[in-house]
This record gives structure tokens, sequence and C-alpha cells, in this order.
């Protein structure tokens, strides 16, 4: 009995949830309720993180029923060390968040605590799926809450913002809804566990379009898959939608969006695009890898060019996501060996490792990025919602650290933590992202190696609007006298923050118990997407077609 | 002699439609129209036939590959070959099921509506079970000329009921219009029927299937290419029921002007039977060969064109029945992509065709809860615009919540029915090499959303109007409601039961078709 039901008990506690908050009448009893509901989840993935056995791998705590037979899907749960940190954080976030409305949100109360914890079962539930249709399902149900939250307690041009959301990420998912089909169609099967990953409960299903991998049927359904999540991300060009939405949502729909929502995308990235389309991700790697570098880069320019606070945190969330897809992208770019040479031994253990480290990093990335934007919005909230009213860098002014020194303290360590600072959580996954990257192009692929060493422009960028912006603007300099009587942090806004900055802290300093979750899986993701056994044998042919001619 | 008794059980769901609807008139003229007991009457009729229906089901386990023929001139037997004018066989009773269902939730739904509009009780009630009774008639259908006859009685009791508010003149309006349109579209529908007699010498489906099935070379020379635009004149008639484009533009007057109980049973009634005519009449033609790609293109072209026009011409209306009317259009659109499917890929008949009687019972449910929460803000704001949507959540959150849900469900948001229906009949297509059809479809659905959230948008974000008083809905109105939500979510995540009762449906008609597919 190894808790089978714990994934499902995990997913649909916060629906109990909802239909309590459902039947209960008074305002603070809904908003307390709903709060301590919300611990289950959380510790029950605390059971999860510590439950899981990180040296046997794999997936665990595994659970298959059949849902649909005729059609061939199941109901079928199992986490792996990609899952679990992200189920933590998804789980973390909401208490936080739910914690922070308890005092900003007074209208609607009953709706909104209803569609955040409907929200947490959509967004729980694509992290422990593994069918597809399941994954789908899922991914879907999250946009009708975020959509409500965002237009009903949202900003000013809420409803713009909410319907934008609505069908920009609506279009993305009915393109995943056939290519979902034409996998499914080519397979037989909605498994998405494939190859060396294959549990014992599931026969192994061969990865679609085999036959021809990086044919037109293949790369019409990875794209379906790939802009799916681009748009999710969100990823350059697919991004207009984040900015509306994270500016207008209300806090805590914007600590929800930024830290788990986004994740979505990318967490599909390597669950689902990576181990099913690992020839078409491969050969479409640098376009992608372009993306990648102008999500970086434009997005940290675009937010130094910013005035609104939350506007500003907003856009960092591009460039952010921009290092995951370049971590991703490194991890399956095609690597020449020099003309007529194979690679060697010792350098194919070199390019597997430095692969590695790319998607350990991009993987932690999702998790940091998570924590650390989310305190961001947290106190983008506490400043706008409670105190000033006011987001605008030029009216908010200077000097705020002095009047408010506790909430600097707090941001200062988000925002360093945000530029990469090394000992905080930031830098270590951005670290190991460009040292994947690194070590993927320098061994032998030129053009990958420029959109990685231009791609470090965006640390700059992103060093320049913290620095002007956050630390400069914000923080120092001489006080505003327009703010000289804000009051500073609560114990209860502190307690929130808490966990945020030692978690920032923690791994900053001593990553090792999160990447022994990340490391093993990222190690069977690179089996069974087998990039370079294909490359090296293409090598190989390359090799002995060059060579035999000669006498 | 024939065996009547047999006749009796396996016509027993017509013959008590029938009588339930004469004895409504007799009670009507009885109490001259004062009593309000009409209503039950007609529901009891309705679920009495419900019943005869699934007693049919279960009688025999191989009712569904096995038919009644009524109508012909041999014996009538439990067999598996078709003949004679109308034939009890599973596909039959699972459209009378979609039949006194659809029936029965528009008179709950329309009970207090009607009563406060018209003095004509008794007859409105008759002519929904009349129209019951029409869709039966149309699902059984084995002959061309039963055909015919059994549009013909569903239109004409569709007309009536549309123009029922007779001091009403956007009832009327829509009435005139839908009866012109329908006319002409019956005319065609007729002279197309009139083509493919004399192409077969026949008007039984089944003998024009195996005539149509022959060579080219046994038919007389260039018999066989008349078929496709025999089929085309009949499209256009039953292209009406459906409301398919471009014989849709009777439905948003219709809809708009009618009775909003009447509009509810037209975006679902005439479309299911429609559906049922369809698919018997195609599966007899599938074997021609002449029709082969030219009519998949035509079908499918016509599909896409549905799927583009109801959803963009959905967008820009203020109200709720008229957009209701258009995204039925669209609705109608989707469920053709699973009959392309069908005519696509023979092998995969059977689950083209599984998938589109799993659309029509999601959409039973899902559109008629939808109509209920449309006739309940009627009634209370006396208007169908959006606007008078404004602040539902605040004036009635059961309401606003249910409309919410089943729009969602329309639009095919998992997990709800609509969305594994959207699923089959885009796998269908998908796995037939319709893969552009099922873009468009899936396309199409993202502007769908734009119209369904102009509707929430209103309840949720949306102030109420100054002086908003909270709804209060007839209990028979609720019902209608939670029933729809509550299948709603039963039939989208417990796929599985339904899936079965669909595909077994579908499966009656399909050896026939593969029969044919043999034959070549």
């Amino acid at each position: 009995m190894e808790g089978y039901h714990l994934l499902t008990l995990i997913t649909f506690v916060p629906l109990i949830g909802m239909a309590i908050v459902m039947v209960l009448r008074d305002d603070q009893t809904i908003k307390t309720a709903s709060l301590i509901w919300s611990l289950i989840p959380l510790a029950l993935s605390g059971l999860l993180w510590f439950g899981y056995d990180k040296q046997a791998g794999g997936f665990q705590f595994e659970y298959l029923a059949h849902w649909i037979p005729s059609v061939g899907i199941n109901y079928h749960v199992g986490v792996d060390g990609f899952s679990v940190p992200l189920i933590f954080l998804t789980c973390l976030l909401t208490t936080i968040s739910l914690w922070y409305s308890n005092d900003v949100i007074h209208d609607r109360v009953k709706e909104y605590y209803a569609l955040f914890l409907l929200l947490q079962v959509g967004m729980l539930g694509v992290f422990v799926s593994l069918d597809l249709f399941m994954f789908y399902v899922f991914f879907e149900i999250g946009l009708v809450p975020m959509y409500f939250l965002i237009g009903i307690w949202g900003g000013p041009r809420r409803e713009y913002a909410a319907i934008k959301f609505f069908l920009y990420t609506l279009a993305g998912s009915v393109l995943m809804l056939l290519a979902l089909i034409a996998v499914a169609f080519n397979t037989d099967s909605f498994s998405m566990i494939r190859g060396s990953m294959t549990s014992s409960v599931i026969d192994a299903a061969a990865i679609p379009f085999s036959s021809n991998p990086t044919g037109t049927a293949a790369i019409m359904a990875f794209l379906g898959f790939l802009v799916a999540m681009l748009i999710k991300m969100p990823s350059f060009p697919f991004h207009t939608w984040l900015p509306d939405a994270h500016t207008e949502a209300p806090t805590a729909g914007s600590v929800i969006l930024a830290g788990v929502l986004l994740k979505l995308g990318t967490y599909g990235l390597v669950r689902v695009v990576m181990p099913l389309f690992p020839a078409a991700f491969s050969a479409m790697a640098l376009p992608i890898g372009f993306l990648a570098f102008t999500s970086i880069v434009y997005g940290a320019l675009v937010a130094m060019a910013q005035w609104d606070f939350k506007k500003l945190i907003a856009y960092s969330s591009v460039n952010h996501m921009g290092y995951i897809t370049l971590g991703l992208v490194a991890a399956v770019a095609a690597v020449h060996a020099a003309e007529g040479e194979a690679l060697t031994p010792e350098a194919l253990i070199a390019l597997s490792e430095a692969r590695q480290a790319a998607i350990d990093g991009a993987v932690l990335q999702m998790f940091t990025h998570g924590i650390i934007t989310g305190a961001l919005f947290l106190l983008v909230g506490m400043i706008y919602d409670n105190r000033t009213h006011e987001r605008d860098f030029r009216k908010l002014g200077t000097g705020l650290w002095r009047t408010v020194p506790r909430y600097g303290t707090f941001l200062i360590v988000a925002a360093f933590a945000s530029l990469g600072l090394p000992g905080l959580a930031g830098f270590v996954s951005e670290f190991l992202v460009f040292k994947g990257a690194f070590g993927v192009s320098i061994a032998g692929n030129p053009e990958l190696l420029i959109l990685t060493a231009l791609s470090v422009l965006g640390i700059l960028f992103t060093a320049a609007f913290i620095l002007w912006k956050i630390i400069q603007m914000l923080l120092l300099g001489p006080q505003n006298e327009t703010w000289l009587d804000t009051p500073d942090l609560k114990r209860n806004e502190m307690g929130m923050l808490i966990p945020l900055v030692a978690f920032m802290l923690l791994f900053g300093l001593y990553p090792r118990p999160i990447l022994d979750f990340i490391h093993p899986a990222s190690a069977s993701l690179l089996e069974t997407m087998d990039i370079d056994a294909a490359h090296g044998a293409d090598a190989d042919s390359d090799a002995s077609t060059t060579t035999e001619p000669l006498p | 002699m024939p065996n009547l008794g047999l006749i009796f059980i396996h016509f027993s769901p017509e013959l008590i439609l029938l009588v339930g609807a004469l004895a409504i008139l007799a009670y009507d003229l009885a109490v001259r129209g004062r009593d309000a007991l009409q209503p039950w009457i007609a529901l009891v009729t309705l679920v009495a036939a419900a019943a005869a229906t699934v007693a049919l089901y279960g009688s025999a386990a191989g009712i569904f590959e096995s038919t009644v023929n009524i109508g012909s001139t041999a014996q009538p037997e439990i067999s598996t070959v078709r003949e004679g004018a109308f034939v009890s066989d599973g596909f039959t009773n699972f459209f009378r099921l979609i039949s006194a269902l659809t029936a029965s939730l528009v008179i709950l739904s329309g009970m207090k509506y009607m009563h406060g509009r018209t003095p004509f009780k008794g007859e409105f009630y008759m002519f929904v079970v009349f129209s019951a009774l029409a869709m039966n008639l149309m699902a059984g259908s084995n002959d061309l000329i039963m055909i015919a006859v059994s549009i013909e009685f569903l239109s004409i009791t569709s007309y009536i009921l549309t123009a029922f508010l007779r001091d009403d003149n956007k009832s009327i309006e829509g009435g005139l219009k839908y009866f012109l349109f329908g006319s002409i579209t019956s005319a065609a529908m007729l002279f197309g029927l009139t083509y493919l007699y004399g192409i077969a010498g026949t008007t039984s489906l089944p003998d024009l299937a195996a005539v149509i099935a022959r060579p080219e070379s046994d038919l007389v020379s260039g018999l066989d290419s008349l078929v496709l635009p025999a089929l085309m004149f009949v499209l256009a008639g039953v292209g009406f029921k459906l409301a398919l484009v471009p014989f849709h533009q009777w439905a948003p007057e219709a809809f708009e002007g009618a009775p909003t109980p009447v509009t509810s049973f037209l975006s679902v009634g005439p479309k299911a039977a429609g559906f049922a005519v369809l698919i018997r009449l195609f599966a007899a033609v599938h074997g021609s060969e002449s029709i082969g790609v030219a009519w998949l293109g035509i079908l499918a072209s016509i599909a896409g064109i549905t799927m583009v026009v109801g959803n963009l011409a959905a967008l820009p209306q203020t109200n709720v029945k008229r957009l209701l009317a258009y995204s039925s259009i669209a609705q109608a659109g989707y469920m053709l992509v699973g009959i392309a499917a069908y005519f696509g890929a023979s092998l995969t008949g059977l689950d083209a065709l599984g998938s589109v009687l799993y659309y029509i019972l999601a959409y039973v449910f899902t559109n008629l809860g939808a109509f209920a929460v449309v006739i309940a803000v009627e009634q209370a704001s006396g208007s169908s615009e959006i606007s008078a949507f404004n602040g539902l959540a605040r004036r009635s959150p059961m309401l606003a919540v249910s409309l919410a849900i089943l729009f969602l469900g329309l639009l095919g948001i998992p997990p709800l029915a609509g969305f594994f229906a959207k699923f089959a009949v885009f796998s269908a297509a998908v796995t037939s090499g319709m893969t552009g059809l099922a873009i468009v479809g899936v396309l199409t659905g993202v502007i769908a959303a734009g119209y369904y959230f102009n509707v929430v948008k209103a309840m949720f974000l949306n102030a109420p109007a100054e002086g908003w008083t909270p709804i209060r809905t007839a209990p028979t109105l609720n019902f209608v409601i939670v029933l729809s939500l509550v299948m709603t979510f039963v039939i989208g995540i417990g796929v599985q039961p339904f899936l079965d009762i669909a595909n077994s449906a579908a499966a009656v008609v399909l050896p026939a078709a593969e029969a044919i597919v043999d034959g070549h």
C-alpha cells in the first residue's frame, strides 16, 4: 500500500472544499474554512514530497482505472521528479493566495473562494495526469475559474483582459486537441508514458509517427502541442495576453497565474512534447530557440520600459520563461561533430551531462520562478491593494525602504532572486540552463552558441531593470513625503512571504533536495528521447559515406 | 393475415402518441380550454411512449440487430431484413427516446410561459405531442414516400407552433417565413426524391441501396450520374430541417419570433429527426460509385460553411434567442462533420455515426437546459435581450451558474457533455483524413467562446439594472434546468454507457452500408 489514492485525494480535495464553500453562508467563515481546507492538499503534497522514493525514481503513486475503455482513455495518475515539486508549489501558492485574499476580497466572497478551489483542481490535475485526454481535460478546466477571477475581481480593464486571456488560451488548447487526436490515432493510445519511462502498469506505447518522426503529420501534431504550450507559457510572439491578464487580475490571481498557470505550458513541454516528439522538437530546435532568445531579451527590454510595477513583473515573467524554453531547446538541439568524425565517447558523455543540466535548470526554473514571481506579485499587491493604491514607480517615488523597512527587505530579497543573484534560487536554475546550453553549443552547434550568447544579454537587462526600477527608483533615495504614513508589513503579511523567501534562500544555497527530484527525471527523459543516439547514428553514417569512397 | 399483434407491439410508441394527442384535443374540447390538466396528459403520453420504447429496447437482446417491418406486403416479423415503410429497430428506438425526452422537457419548461400568453392551451400540447410522433416516424422511415410525408408532418406542426401566439406579430412573421421557406425546400426535396425513384424504380430504401450499389454497367446508362443531383435536392429539404447553411435563413426569425418553448423545441427536435433521416437515406446511397468524392466534398463544405457562418453570425447578436438560433446552426455543422467523416471512411463509419448520435444526446440536454434558463429570465424580465441577463448572478445565482455551465457545455469545455461530443466527431474526422474540417471545427469553437461569453459576461460581470428583484422560477422549469445540468455532467464524465448506446444504435444502420461496400 503505497498510497495509490494519494494523488487522487490531493487533486480532488479542493473540489470537496468548493462544495463546502457553496453551502457556507457567512463571508468570514468561508474565508477561514477555505484557508484551513487548503492546508489539507498542502499537507498531502508534503507527504508526497517525502513519500516519493528519489532513489527509485520513475513514476510513483500510480493509479490506473479505465475511464472510456472503448476509446482507450484511462484515468491514470502518477508523479515523477518533475511533477512532485510543482504539485507542492501549487498547494503552497494556493494556500498563500487564499491567505492573502482574506484581507482583500470583500465582494462576492463565496464565488471567489469556490472558483479559486476549482482552479486548484485544474492545476493539480494537469500535474498528476499520465493520460493525454485527462491532461487536456484538466488543462482546460483551469481556464474558466481564471476568467472569472480576472473578470469579476480584476482592475479597471478586467473584462477585456479576462476574455483575451480566455480566447487566447482556448485557441491554443483546441489546436492541442487536434494534435492529441492525431497522436492517439497514430499510437492507439492516450498514454503519456513512452519508451523507457514506461512503468510496470502500462505496456510500452510507441512514439507517435515513429515511421516518419519529422514528416508533415508529425510536425503538424508537434506544432499543435507546441503552440498550445507556447501560448500558455507564454513565449514571444504569443505573450500579448499576459501583461493584460496579469495587470488586471486580483493579486492572488496574478500569483497563481505567474506561479502555476504559466508552468502548465512548460510542464507540458517536458511531460508531453519532448517524450512524444523528440525528433520533431530537435529538428525545429533553432527556430524555437530563437523564440526563447526573443522572449528573454525582448521580455527584459519591455519590462525595463514599464512604469507600472505590476506590468514590469508581468513582462519579467516572459523573460524568465524564455530561459526555460532555452534550456529545453538545448536539451534536444542537434550536435554536429566536426567533418568526418563521430563524437568521442567522452564528448558524448559531456554532451549528455550538458543536456541534463539544461533540463535540470529549466525544470528548477519552473519552481524558482513560481516562488520568486509569486512573492513579487504579493509584494506588489501589498503595496497597492492595502496601502498606496498606486503602482506607478514615478508616483510611488523613492525611499520606500526607509518608510517601510520590512517591506523593503522582503522586496530586495525577492528582486535579487529574480535578477539571479548567486546565493538565491533564481541563480541556480539560470546558471544550470546556461551551463547546459553552452555545453551543448560547444559540443557542436554554432547557431545555438550564438543564441545562447545573445541570451546572456537578457540577464544583463534583467539586472538593469531590477536595479534601476525596483531598487533605485522605489527603495533607495530620499523618502517620498506622500507615503510617510504608510504602515509597514503586518505580521500575517510577513507570514505569507517568509516561506517563499525561505525557499529562495534554501534552494539558492543548497539546491540538492529539489535537484534530487529533478535530476533522475531529466535523465530518464533524455533516455526516452534518445537524441544523441539518433544523431550519433547520423554522424556514423555520414562518416561512413564520406570515408568509404576514399581509397 | 398480417400479424397485427407484432405491429401493435412494435408500433406502440407511435400509437400511444397518436392516442394521447387526440385525447388532449378531446379533453380540451370537453372542458372548453379552461382546465390546466392538458400538459399533464401530454406528459403522461410522452412518458408512456418512452416506457414502451424502453420495453422494446429490452424485449429482445438482439433488438438492435433485428427489426420489425411495418407497412410491408410481407408478414411483419422480427427479421434482419428491412422492408416496408417503417422499421422499428434500435436506431428508431434511440430517436424515439430523444423525441419523447425533447417533447417532455419542452412541455415542462413551457407550461407557465404558454399559459400566460395564449388561451389555446390544449392545442399547444397536442401539437407538441404530434411533433414527437412526426419525429418518430421520420426516424423509422424506410421509404422515400414515408420520408417525404413524415418530414412534411413535422414541418406543419412546427409552422403552427412557431406562429402560435397569433396576436404577436413577431410570432406570425417567424411562422410565415418558416412556412414559405419550408414549402420551397420541401418541393425541392420531393423533386429529388422523384429522381431517386426514377433511378431505382422503387421507393424502398433497401431496394434503392441494392440498385445503386450495382456496378454501373447494370444500370441504364447515365442513370447513376443522376444520384448526385437528386441527393442535392434532397439535401435542400433535410438541410432546411437541420438549418444547415445555406438553408438556414428562416432560423433566426423563426427562433426569435416563436414562443420561447417552441424555439427550444425547434432547436433540438427537428434537428435530431433530420439527422435520423439523413443517416438512413445516406446509408442507403452510400454504395453509389458516382457520388463518392464529390458527395463527400459537398457534405464537408456544407459542414465547414455551416460552422463558420453559424458561429460568425452569432457574434454580433444582442438577443439571446437569435444568438442561440445561430449557435444551433453551428452545432448542426459540428454534427454534420461526423456524417461527413462517416462517408470519408467506411471502416470507421461506426465510430463516426456513433459520435453523431452521442453528440445529439449531449446536445438535447445542453440546449434544452439553456433554453429553460432563457425562458425563466424572459418570464421575469419580459425580454430575451442580452441586457436582460445583466447581473443575473445576483438576481438568481442558480440560473446564472446553470446557464454558464450549459454554455460551457455547448462550447465544449471538459468535462461537460459537449466536450466529449466534439472530441468524438473531430476524432472521427481526423481518422477519416478530414483534418482540415476538424481544424475549421475547433477554430470556429474559439469564435463560439466569444458570443457565449457575451452572455456569461452580462450575467456575472455586469451589474443588474436598477431596482432589480430576485427571480423565482416555476418548479417545473427548475426541474428541467437541474436535470439538464446533471445530465450535462453525467454524460460528459460517465461517457462510456452513453457512447455504447449511441454506437449500438448506429450499428443498426451500418450493416446495410457495409453490405453495400462488400458488394463492390
